[in-house]
């Protein structure tokens, strides 16, 4: 191990920077973290041996405890539980012979939950030591566990398995044509950077991140920035449950993602970028490696691109399982090797992002509208739209329809309309915008996807009048306790008390002050949060509570209060201790004054 | 005079700091004495309340007793309020939380250093542990919260006259400042 460490160190020049790459290596050979390498790697990368681990903790990906040699993980988005996720992964257990959430005795397996893996449209998913497996059924699962049993290495696996389909169903202004292999730099170049810069102006892009910051503007403020070290990261984290339109992005479209990184590049003068791949992406790795190789010797990256002088090249720098790693600061925390804890802001990246110098941090799917922009112009992208909602957008649907996958739409579009695309039926609500975003019943239909109405990251999850909405927020509220990173206390202590409050009440002990109590709840974690994960991490609550409150005061029961937790067996323990069995040595669940 | 208020308090799991700090109001007891009376409380030795219109409850939860005088008060006073840390998050006690009640048990009964004729004591008189200990509103409906460990004297103060005057009461930001 000692020489393993060592050469990996050096190949990545002994940067702390690159300490998150660094640990995928030693815990996809190892299975986990070891003591012994944390202990060499402070040495090598001169970083105390506490930051190291608390990296390691940090990130779902790292363990700083022998996982399997096959180490799979299910995706626990509520899609994969509509497709049967729970029955699956029982069966799963039972034929590996391996608890949720444990390592068999051989140490052959192990096997877990993850939050979503973006493979919502052809689910349940999984992942094996860190490759995307999908349409998960229990003949796959006999499969998998032959294979397993007789350790097959990962590429002896039928490729079937491995098997992701992109589903593009409704490709419009943008996917319907990519651009050709250096057109949006040739004509930037030629019309000239600054002309270039204010076509993207016109065209009214906002960021297809979430927020929805205009793309030029951001562009500029970091190009007038004081420092001339700049920074371009796309964020290809894609956390949100529901999302997976920049996974076939960056499938199919990956030539023209890098070109648009490589014309803000351009424009605000960096030299080097970064693809912030999600870990759960792993299998996207070396297929972009080799498009990256091809740009290179295409003159498209590295030094004087197209002979103007420009030096630029990109490296791809992977996650490890954390959902906050897509807010840009985190992210920019995490490329730095550091626990992905989102940072102040202001200072924005743009002024102090990587390495505290200007970085702009765009989606995927905004560096990809940029580059046809550059050639198609900015009358072209503002042509459809809406006033404050230029161009399309990218639609990553799942859920109960016919037809999941990815469509593309002007804003402005109907839910309606998306629904009968989809071909969705007996639709009770859509979930738009993942677990961040809102809730609408079928009652708001004619809404409209739009910044100024319907914002979406892209994430458009259907439910249709077979669901229990409370399931829904039950998982959504369990994903956010999850993924909250901890840093502040509103979020970290709020969220946990939201999903206990809930379940609470979902679970038939609560009384008729509880509903009041979550909402309260909820206002504290909304209002007072740090970052945008607690700031959203109540509105799967608060939107379903606003729609259907009947939901929740019909769980209630007709007493002033119940304990959320069970009492009596909470006497359990001290019970069989002192061998008790007389009256007193009980509880009742309420007092007499309820009874 | 009949139209006193009337105050009931116990110490549950706590350490009896919290009262402590409540007679910290030092000479404004005697204005306090003037308003209300102590129904039952450590200062009175009454052993069960009856109609109060405020409860004082220090400390969490930790064994069936505490469910019980905690049950009693609820059913008692109109007002019931989580006084300090361990009332409210089950403060100092609840350390144990993170310890399996049976080595806690074990090492307190049976293979401690010094323990002679190690058993688990077992007497219906005796209440049974909880598996944990509780903050209060986990057990039963809470109507106000003091922080602090203890709160200082002045939140008292504060507190009860603003419900004795009839205010709705607001603890000042410099009474539940700590740093
Ligand atoms: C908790 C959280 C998760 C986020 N996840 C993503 C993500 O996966 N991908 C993304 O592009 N933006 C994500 N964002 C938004 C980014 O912070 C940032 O606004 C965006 O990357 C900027 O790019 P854009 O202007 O092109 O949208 C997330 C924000 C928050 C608060
Ligand atoms: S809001 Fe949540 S995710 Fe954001 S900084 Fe606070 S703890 Fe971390
Ligand atoms: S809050 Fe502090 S003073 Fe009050 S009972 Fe607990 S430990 Fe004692």
């Amino acid at each position: 191990m000692k020489q393993f460490i060592q050469d990996l160190s050096e190949k990545n020049h002994h940067q702390a920077t690159r300490l998150l790459q660094i640990l995928r290596a030693i815990q996809s050979r190892y299975h986990y973290v070891p003591a012994d390498a944390i202990e060499q790697l402070a040495g090598l990368l001169n970083k105390p041996r506490t930051q190291i681990i608390s990296v390691v903790e940090f990130y779902s990906f790292f363990h700083l405890q022998p996982k399997g040699q096959f180490e799979i993980l299910i995706s626990d988005s509520i899609t994969d539980h509509m497709l049967g996720k729970i029955n699956l992964t029982s069966y799963l257990a039972r034929q590996l012979k391996v608890a949720v959430g444990e390592v068999r005795e051989d140490g052959i397996v192990s096997l877990d939950n993850t939050s979503c893996t973006g493979m919502c449209d052809q689910g349940p998913a999984g992942l094996v030591n860190g490759y995307a497996l999908t349409r998960l059924d229990r003949a796959r699962i006999d499969v998998i566990t032959d294979l397993i049993n007789q350790q097959k290495p990962l590429a002896a696996w039928p490729v079937e398995l491995f098997h992701i389909e992109d589903n593009i169903h409704k490709p419009g202004l943008l996917l319907k044509q990519q651009i050709n292999q250096g057109a949006a730099l040739n004509v930037a170049f030629k019309r000239g950077l600054k002309e270039t810069l204010a076509e993207i102006d016109k065209s009214g892009l906002r960021g297809r991140g979430g927020a929805g910051f205009k793309t030029a503007m951001k562009w500029q403020f970091c190009s007038e920035e004081a420092q001339s070290e700049r920074y371009v990261v796309c964020n290809a984290d894609e956390g949100e449950p529901g999302t997976f339109k920049d996974r076939v992005l960056l499938n199919s479209f990956a030539h023209q993602v890098f070109e648009g990184m490589t014309l803000c590049a351009a424009i605000i003068g960096a030299q080097k970028g970064f693809l912030y791949l999600r870990g759960e992406y792993l299998y996207l790795y070396d297929q972009l490696q080799c498009i990256l190789d091809e740009r290179r010797k295409a003159g498209l990256l590295g030094i004087d691109i197209l002979g103007q002088g420009l030096n630029f090249d990109i490296e791809i720098c992977m996650g490890a399982g954390a959902y906050i790693c897509g807010e840009e600061s985190a992210l920019i925390e995490s490329l730095e090797g550091k626990p992905g804890i989102p940072r102040n802001r202001p200072p924005y990246p743009v002024t102090q992002g990587y390495l505290g110098k200007p970085t702009v941090v765009n989606n995927v799917e905004t560096f990809l509208a940029a580059a046809a922009i550059a050639v198609n112009g900015g009358d072209w992208f503002a042509s459809v739209g809406t006033a404050k909602s230029k161009g399309t957008k990218i639609l990553s649907i799942s859920g109960d329809c016919a037809r999941p996958g990815i469509y593309e739409y002007p804003f402005g579009t109907t839910i309606e309309t998306v629904l009968m695309d989809c071909g969705a039926a007996n639709v009770m609500g859509v979930q738009v915008g993942g677990p961040s975003g809102t809730f609408i019943s079928n009652q708001e239909f004619d809404r409209k996807l739009a910044f100024e109405d319907l914002a979406t990251g892209g994430s458009f999850i259907i439910f249709d009048e077979s669901r229990n909405i409370l399931d829904m927020v039950n998982n959504f509220t369990h994903f956010f306790a999850h993924e909250s990173c901890g840093f502040c206390t509103p979020c970290r202590v709020g969220t946990s008390l939201l999903k206990k409050q809930f379940d609470k009440i979902v679970e038939g002990h609560g009384s008729a002050g509880d509903v009041a109590a979550l909402e309260e709840l909820c206002q504290v974690i909304k209002g007072y949060s740090h970052c945008g994960l607690g700031q959203t991490a109540a509105n799967p609550v608060l939107t379903t509570l606003e729609r259907y409150p009947e939901l929740y005061q019909d769980k209630l029961k007709k007493i002033s209060y119940e304990p959320g937790f069970d009492l009596d067996g909470a006497l359990e323990i001290a019970r069989r201790m002192a061998n008790r069995t007389d009256a007193g040595a009980h509880l009742t669940q309420v007092g007499e004054d309820h009874e | 005079m009949a139209n006193k208020t009337r105050v009931a308090t116990v110490s549950l799991a706590g350490c009896f700091g919290c009262h402590m700090s409540l007679l910290d109001i030092d000479e404004r007891m005697l204005q306090l004495a003037e308003l209300i009376e102590f129904d039952r409380s450590p200062l009175t030795d009454i052993e069960h309340c009856t109609n109060c219109d405020i409860g004082l409850i220090e400390g969490g939860v930790c064994n069936s007793e505490n469910v019980h005088v905690l049950r009693e008060f609820r059913k008692n006073c109109k007002i019931l309020v989580a006084v300090g840390a361990c009332a409210i998050n089950g403060g100092l006690p609840s350390l144990r939380n993170f310890i399996p009640l049976e080595e806690c048990l074990a090492e307190a009964y049976l293979d401690g250093i010094g323990v002679e004729n190690p058993q688990i004591p077992s007497d219906p008189e005796l209440p049974l542990l909880l598996n944990k200990v509780y903050p209060i509103h986990e057990v039963v409906k809470i109507d106000y919260f003091l922080p602090g460990c203890p709160p200082s004297a002045d939140v008292f103060w504060k507190f009860l006259t603003d419900l004795l005057d009839g205010r709705e009461p607001s603890l000042p930001y410099e009474l539940v400042h700590y740093d």
